[in-house]
């Protein structure tokens, strides 16, 4: 399940006097089952790429093509798109309005004219999928639960659909640090146990240095950057110009480098940074 | 007026949807003095917008009392005084932009007030040239980004002249950039101009420039003090779901192994003139 982004450019009201290119050819090649993290500052197009990934925007010149698929020919239908990539936007839990978890769940595969019985169970699949208890909230109202549950909810909703790419913006954002980090977990458990090719839209620098197999940086509707999260952690002075950071474990171990102390500065989460100190201290 | 809020022993009670009586708040009690920049954090659910909301009486306490600037809110007639006291930023700041133009926003809340034409336009100048965005007064907000919007409805609030700001979690939908600006822009006011600050948060790094730090747990205050105070107290944090700053845990794990650290590291620069004095 590779995508292939090729000269993609999108121009929002072109030829008025609010033209804006919003992207601008753009060409990125995602491996299958790679875990790409998108970061950039608001309006460096990020969400406009994501939305052209499921077909929501066609694009003004160029082509995506989804494991030898050209999603962007005009005779494609929008519903084999959605069935290959899965988008769960900001604030998923705001489109919840079925009376049942278990209907808003159901909603997407009841629509592709599955059987009832596919419908069951895909339903039940996707809930276990996002750590939600089938029997115990399938009648529930999606409304008397936690903002974190929700937006489980939500995702198991498009998981249903059975994507072969997911993509989530900002998946965690309004989260506590808790619910944070169970959806983030689940996240990476699609990754690492169903191989799903994941694309991660995130602010949290330390999030996506956590996760990540490859960064994608946006900046004015280009790719200013792409790497692995060593590498790209390694810019710091272009992320801040761009309005990004790295992060707060990264830009002390820089510190404690540029003093001259003999420890490696393309550190990215707590545990190395403790190794590298202690090994550091050691040796005096 | 030494205390601008007073909270006595807060309890807020509702009906959830199975009828039961769930307890938000449990007898809390906090005083927030005048000047100060109070952060308060907690997961969702701990209290903390709950307690927020009645520092302007959009919520009533079910006994105890709050008072703001010496007045008591659940008295109706005080409404009006402390709602200009005390002014309110929320999350989402597509959601509290009325006017389609920048300054016809900001001079929205004057406006109500009864404020006279000139010293509308007077407090418009003045508090955008508080929040930076002087530049964007004749813009429609929806061409602004989410910090700057967020700077929009922060000078909304500094146009009705507010001795104290209660912002509730006003970075969880900005980029880094825009939490920077937001964040800069509440510690100016703090600062140079004397507005007392209760900033609700989940993004601990917010709260290590604070004067105070409370942090909430199922309606109750579990920890108080000045960020190092709090902050050391990595393993009590971190058994609530809450986060500290990057330094001050991997500070937490080298004292573990047995480097003499102090436990009260909040900055990449105290780390490195610690680790450098080894």
């Amino acid at each position: 399940m590779s995508i292939i982004i090729e000269n993609l450019t999108h121009i929002y009201n072109p030829s008025s006097p609010f033209e804006t290119v919003a992207l601008d050819n753009i060409n990125v090649e995602i491996k299958a089952g790679e875990f790409i993290g998108l970061i950039g500052h608001t309006g460096s197009g990020k969400s406009t790429l994501t939305q052209h990934l499921n077909g929501l925007l066609k694009p003004t010149s160029g082509k995506i093509i989804i494991n030898g698929f050209d999603i962007t020919k005009k005779d494609v239908k929008l519903r084999e798109i959605r069935q290959k990539v899965g988008l769960v936007f900001q604030y998923p839990e705001h489109q919840l309005f079925e009376e049942t978890i278990y209907k808003d769940i159901a909603f997407g595969p009841i629509n592709l004219g599955l059987s009832e019985e596919e419908v069951d169970y895909r339903v039940k699949d996707s809930m276990e999928l996002v750590g939600l208890n089938f029997d115990a909230v399938k009648d529930r109202s999606p409304f008397e639960l936690s903002g974190g549950q929700r937006r489980r909810v939500a995702i198991a909703g498009v998981l249903a659909m059975r994507p072969e790419v997911l993509i989530l913006d900002e998946p965690t954002a309004g989260l506590d640090p808790k619910g944070r980090d169970e959806i983030l977990d689940q996240i990476k458990m699609l990754h690492g146990k169903y191989k799903m090719t994941i694309i991660l839209v995130s602010h949290s620098m330390e999030d996506i240095a956590r996760l990540v197999d490859r960064i994608i940086v946006m900046h004015r509707g280009a790719v200013a950057l792409t790497g692995e999260p060593r590498d790209v952690f390694k810019n710091v002075e272009l992320l801040e110009n761009i309005g990004l950071a790295v992060p707060q474990i990264t830009y002390l171990m820089k510190k404690l480098k540029a003093l001259g102390k003999p420890v490696r500065d393309d550190v990215l989460t707590i545990e190395e940074a403790k190794l590298e100190i202690q090994n550091w201290l050691r040796s005096k | 007026m030494d205390k601008i809020i007073r909270i006595k022993d807060l309890i807020y009670e509702y009906r959830s949807e199975e009828n039961e009586n769930v307890q938000a708040l449990k007898s809390v009690s906090l005083d927030v003095k005048q000047g100060e920049f109070l952060v308060v954090i907690g997961h969702n659910g701990s209290g903390k917008s709950t307690m927020a909301k009645h520092m302007n009486a959009l919520l009533l306490p079910s006994g105890g009392k709050v008072y703001v600037n010496g007045l008591d809110t659940s008295e109706e007639n005080n409404v009006w005084n402390i709602r200009q006291t005390a002014g309110m930023v929320f999350q989402n700041p597509d959601n509290q932009i009325v006017a389609t133009i920048v300054e016809e926003d900001i001079a929205f809340g004057p406006e109500n007030l009864g404020v006279p034409p000139k010293e509308i336009r007077m407090r418009v100048d003045e508090a955008l040239e508080s929040v930076g965005m002087s530049a964007h007064r004749k813009k429609g907000p929806h061409l602004l980004s989410g910090g700057q919007k967020q700077r929009i409805a922060i000078a909304g609030i500094i146009a009705m002249r507010p001795k104290c700001i209660i912002l509730d979690e006003p970075t969880a939908m900005l980029d880094p950039s825009g939490r920077k600006e937001v964040l800069e822009t509440i510690r100016r006011l703090n600062k140079d101009e004397g507005i007392t600050v209760v900033h609700i948060t989940h993004f601990m790094d917010e709260a290590v420039n604070a004067d105070r730090v409370i942090v909430m747990e199922e309606g109750n205050m579990v920890l108080e003090g000045n960020p190092k105070e709090v902050f050391a107290q990595v393993d009590i944090l971190k058994k609530l779901g809450l986060d500290v700053p990057q330094v001050t845990e991997l500070t937490s794990k080298l004292i573990h192994e047995g480097i003499d650290l102090p436990r009260d590291i909040l900055t990449v620069d105290e780390m490195v003139m610690h680790l450098c004095q080894l």
